[in-house]
This record gives structure tokens, sequence and C-alpha cells, in this order.
């Protein structure tokens, strides 16, 4: 029983479709688990957070990206080489505020949405509130607040993926207080 | 194409979840088998997923050990990007497969106290393994024993 396919494309296929059947699965537990969406979205905000702040450690690791010296730089870094890296994709960075502080990340294709359609009933679902966490809690670990959010999401309609992050502030080092 | 290690933050941060989930709810021993049979569950229908797509163009098994050898080789390293380091049976209808370095575990540091952790770790992997084996058309029992961190065995 031979087999000339490429296994090692094949293999790293099934390992990315392990992660979104995963993913799923996840999902639709949490969903049988909360009554309404909102809890479910804001479980999946949580846990892509303590994601994202293990996460970050792995991609500093990894990338060797040193400090960024401004929001823009880090948003190159976050579509190019992290998204790149962690998902196989890389969306484009758009639709940058005037005052440079909020930006959009656009996603032709979401690895997480595969194979997946909404219910009727969920409508309200942000399926991949994950990777909003993911991003909050990675870069709260290099010093920075930011919020982010799903603007489009292709699963509810919308052509493209949208992930608006904005910048709030930049976290300081929290030094213990010295006076009594 | 996801990171393979997206997959391990993931199974970690589950595992805790359904845990923590659990702990805010009543009882605690009754909790603790229900953790485990949830995490078995999301894993049970994953791996019949994954089965699926992965067999779509291969020949049919021959029998059982063929079966259980694509376990150990092709979709081991699908998933955990090594094979199964050593296959026993009896020839009876149970095998064990035995990982020494086990990707999920290696997260985990290796110390008595944590062995009691490291079935949670091993449940979503038993779901999978029983969900490609029910879809491959084998009805089976998964069962996952530590006895050396971060070395498994599991028992079909």
């Amino acid at each position: 029983m031979s087999r000339q396919s490429n296994r090692s494309t094949d293999t790293k296929k099934m390992n990315s479709e392990l992660f979104t059947l995963t993913y799923g699965a996840l999902v639709t537990q949490l969903c049988k688990d909360y009554e309404n969406d909102e809890e479910v979205n804001k479980q999946l905000e949580k846990m892509g957070y303590n994601i994202g702040v293990r996460l970050i450690e792995d991609f500093l690791a990894r990338s060797s990206v040193g400090r960024c010296q401004d929001f823009r730089e880090t948003a190159d870094v976050i579509a190019k080489v992290a998204f790149k890296m962690y998902l196989g994709i890389t969306p484009s960075v758009t639709n940058w505020s005037p005052a440079g502080d909020e930006f959009s990340l656009i996603l032709e294709s979401n690895p997480l949405v595969d194979f997946v359609e909404l219910p009727d009933n969920h409508s309200t679902l942000i399926y991949s509130n994950l990777l909003c966490g993911v991003l909050r809690g990675a870069l709260e670990m290099v010093q920075m607040a930011v919020d982010v959010r799903f603007a489009q999401d292709t699963l509810r309609g919308d052509n493209v993926t949208e992930i608006r992050m904005k910048f709030i502030k930049r976290i300081e080092e929290n030094l213990p207080a010295g006076d009594e | 194409m996801a990171d393979d290690v997206l997959f391990e933050f993931l199974h970690m941060e589950m595992v805790s979840h359904v845990y923590k989930e659990q702990a805010s709810r009543e009882d605690i021993d009754k909790e603790r088998v229900t953790c485990v049979s949830t995490l078995e569950g999301m894993g049970f229908r994953v791996g019949q997923g994954l089965i699926e797509r992965f067999t779509k163009d291969c020949p049919t098994f021959k029998d059982d050990l063929d079966i259980m050898k694509f376990l150990c080789k092709d979709f081991w390293t699908g998933i955990f990007r090594k094979q199964v380091d050593n296959l026993r049976t009896n020839h009876q209808g149970t095998y064990v497969l035995q990982d020494n370095k086990f990707t999920l575990l290696t997260q985990v540091s290796s110390g008595k106290q944590h062995l009691e952790e490291a079935p949670k770790y091993l449940a979503y992997s038993c779901g999978l393994i029983r969900g490609a084996l029910s879809n491959l058309g084998l009805e089976s029992v998964v069962t996952a024993e530590v006895s050396l961190m971060p070395s498994c065995e599991y028992l079909l």
C-alpha cells in the first residue's frame, strides 16, 4: 500500500483540520453550556485572552522580532508575521483612523470557519471571538492595552472578515508602591 | 494552515475551562467524571470527522491489525507529529499503544503530583481515537494510563 502523495502536506493539513474541528467542538460545547450567545462570546474572548498571554512568548521566541516602535509597526508585525506563522494567512492592514490609533485587519479567509455554518438561532454569535481575546492577551503582555472586535464576519453574511483594533494606552510596568 | 502549537494551547485552555466551569457548580466528585466525559465526547466527534477526511483516498483496510497500524503511523503522525513508539497486542482484541513523548503532556512538568492531573489531558485524545475507530467500523473502549511523564499508554 504505497502512497506517493505528499505525506508532509497531508499531515500539515490534518493538523490544521484538527485545530479547526477542535475549535468547532469547543464552540458547540460552549453553546450547550450557556444559554445565550453573549455569554459564549465572552467566554471565547476570555479563553482567547488566556491563550494569547502564553502565545506571545512562543511568538517572540520563534520570530526574533524586536520591540515595535509604534502602533503601525505593531499592526504590520501582527498581520505579516504573526498571522502568517500561526494561521498561514496574511490579512491586510487598512482603514487607519486619522489619529493613527485604530486600524482594521481584513481577512480574505478564516481557517477557523472551514466547514462551519451558523444556524439561525445563533445569529449574534461571534464564532471567531477567540481571535480577539488572543490578540488582546498577547498585546497586553507587551505593554499595550487594546480593544479588539469583529467589524465584519463572513459567517454572518459579510464578504470579508474584518477585525478592528484600537489602541487604548501603553501599560506602565507596575512597580510595587514604595510608601507606607 | 493552522500551526501545530495552536492546537496544544487550545487544548490546554479547553481542559482548564471545562474544569473551572464544573468547579463553580455543585458536587466535586460527580463533576470530575462529567468533565472527563465532556472532553472525551468532544474528542470523539472530532476523531470521527478527522478520520473521514484523512482516509478519503485510502484503500480499505484488510483487518483490525491493519487499522491499528494505520492508527499508529499515519493518524498519530498527522495529529501529534510522531508515530506511536510501541504497539502490543494479545491478538484477542486488546491493543496497547505506547507513546513515550506524548505531545500534549510534554508541556506539563513531570513530577508525582502532576500524575493525577494527567488524565484530564488524555481524555480528549481518548475520544479522538475512539471516534476514529468508530468511523472505521470498530467499536472500542479506550483508556489511557500515565506511569511516567511524558509517556502514556492507550488501551483499546
